[in-house]
């Protein structure tokens, strides 16, 4: 459970976030969406003490992350996933070499089971044969799944996907999305998914967080998405081109 | 008043208002109030201004703190200290050797076009020669050879991976990423400059010998008599701890710039020029702050 109460935040004295509260609950997946230059991507950053709010508290499991010393945050974030924007996988290994690596610096399993566990998280995200290759030879796509397939290397209880879909065609990004919907159901993790691409939200989402300048302007479950009336939540869902009247589209895309 | 003191380029946006284009409003208050307006924006910038060297100077303790504190943890930075001790130290080798050769030679010749007196012996030759290598072209050259290439290195990969959120990536796993990629880097540096020294100094000398014996100033022997009548054990372990220095200086301000660095390809830009060339005025700063106060 993860409870972030009246966070703000300034970057040199210009609000980017203002009193955010908003509750993640166990098992469940959030979207967190916005326009560009919401502070989504700010707010995640929050979640795992990347950065620190100027006021308010981020709660992972009851505990407030920023007042335990740096050594029990990095325990606490070992319980994370993160998926960030690019990839951020390490240009210097192999995508292989990617995905095993919180496995060799985290566990001490035998470099069998090394093996074995990369193996089976590259399968996972339906990346079995590109072990070898270096990041660089690797498409957006196919980086943002290795990256996935990292994330998950250590079995984590959460999962944050930032914009796990930007910037992919819409064909890899349906992908994407069944996969971070499937391990989510598989691996039954807590997924908040950072994301301006409606499509994606409306696919995966459980419930949804809208930031609307460095405020959250609504909460609540995609049904009540659905049937929301706010003017600017249904202007930045209008604007991603998606017929929010069909239900029988979106029943079909979630099933 | 302030305001011409301290950015006497900047003119008051409100000044504007005075130009004629609102007259009424000039005289009455507008540019009398933006004026005032203006003059504290201006102070306040200006404070954070002088307030920034300090403020750099203590990121740059605290990375350091960070960095020290991991240092009983070794399997952390084990395989990096390795492969950084590689590349810091074993790839610098041909340079290296080719600027002390060339810089013990050119010294060398010098020193002997200089020597015009038949009074005083040629096997003086050796004896200039060699403690100008010992004790401050063997670890200047190696430090500024090293601070473009070992220092723009460090800060153009950790620029990148700051950049490409590789360095959140390695934070957000649990990992101390300062522990990780500063410390190994840092220590390479400490352990593999006094080595690169040593082997700067042997070079240099050698083809001073040789270019000597070569060109007919003095003999290799007479320069290597020279060279040891005049030799201080001294000399030598003042150039180890000036090698040391270096090495700290060089990877330090390089793991420091490229850490911070922030705005994209142009930001990693800036962070390898920066950090060659900072730690090209440090080491200069060092070089005569050591020499004053252990000579």
């Amino acid at each position: 459970m993860i409870r972030i109460e009246h966070l703000s935040k300034q970057f040199d004295g210009k609000p980017v976030l203002q009193d955010i509260s908003l509750d993640i609950h166990e098992g469940e997946t959030m979207a967190i969406i916005g326009r560009s230059g919401s502070g989504k991507s700010v707010l995640m950053k929050h979640i795992i003490g990347l950065l620190q709010p100027e006021e308010g508290r981020v709660l992972v499991d009851g505990v407030d992350i920023n007042r335990i010393s740096y050594k029990q945050l990095r325990q606490v974030r070992t319980q994370f996933g993160v998926l960030f924007q690019g990839g951020a996988l390490f240009d210097s290994m192999s995508a292989f070499e990617n995905v095993a690596f919180p496995l060799r610096t985290f566990t001490d399993k035998t470099e069998a089971e090394i093996e074995r566990e990369a193996r089976k998280c590259l399968e996972l995200v339906q990346l079995p044969d590109i072990g070898d290759k270096n990041p660089s030879e690797l498409s957006g796509g196919m980086r943002k799944r290795v990256a996935l397939a990292r994330a998950i290397a250590l079995r984590p209880r959460d999962i944050i996907d930032d914009k796990p879909t930007s910037g992919l065609d819409p064909e890899t990004s349906n992908t994407i999305d069944e996969l971070i919907s499937n391990l989510a159901d598989q691996l039954n993790v807590t997924s908040i998914v950072i994301s301006h691409d409606m499509h994606s939200v409306l696919a995966i989402a459980d419930r949804a967080a809208f930031i609307h300048q460095g405020r959250l302007h609504w909460t609540g479950t995609i049904d009540e998405l659905h049937r929301s009336t706010d003017a600017t939540l249904l202007g930045f869902v209008r604007a991603n081109e998606y017929q929010i009247g069909y239900p029988e589209l979106i029943a079909e895309k979630r099933s | 008043m302030y305001v011409g003191l301290v950015t006497p380029l900047r003119r008051s946006p409100f000044s504007t208002f005075s130009s004629g284009t609102y007259p009424l409003l000039s005289r009455y208050f507008a540019a009398e109030i933006s004026e005032q307006v203006w003059e504290r924006y201006c102070m306040a910038a200006t404070l954070m201004r002088l307030l920034d060297p300090a403020r750099t100077l203590g990121r740059y303790v605290l990375l350091h703190v960070g960095a020290l504190s991991m240092l009983g943890d070794v399997k952390l930075y084990r395989k990096n200290l390795f492969s950084q001790m590689v590349q810091i130290g074993t790839e610098s080798i041909p340079i290296i050797a080719l600027a002390a050769a060339f810089s013990g030679a050119v010294t060398t010749v010098q020193t002997a076009y200089q020597l015009v007196s038949p009074f005083i012996p040629r096997s003086i030759i050796g004896s200039i020669v060699a403690p100008s290598m010992i004790l401050e072209l063997g670890a200047v050259v190696t430090g500024f050879i090293l601070a473009g290439r070992v220092g723009a290195r460090i800060a153009a990969e950790l620029g990148t991976m700051r950049v490409t959120e590789q360095i959140d990536a390695l934070e957000a796993m649990g990992l101390n990423s300062v522990g990780y990629l500063i410390l190994p880097r840092i220590i390479a540096g400490i352990v593999m400059f006094p080595v690169l020294y040593v082997l700067a100094c042997l070079v240099g000398i050698g083809a001073g010998v040789i270019i000597a014996d070569l060109g007919g100033f003095v003999s290799s022997g007479e320069f290597v008599q020279g060279a040891r009548e005049f030799f201080k054990p001294f000399d030598a372990w003042f150039g180890l701890i000036k090698s040391i220095t270096f090495g700290f200086i060089i990877t330090s301000v390089s793991c420091f710039k490229g850490y911070h660095t922030t705005g994209g390809a142009e930001g990693v830009g800036r962070s390898t020029t920066q950090a060659a060339v900072t730690s090209c005025v440090f080491i200069l700063i060092a070089d005569l702050f050591l020499a004053v106060f252990l000579l």
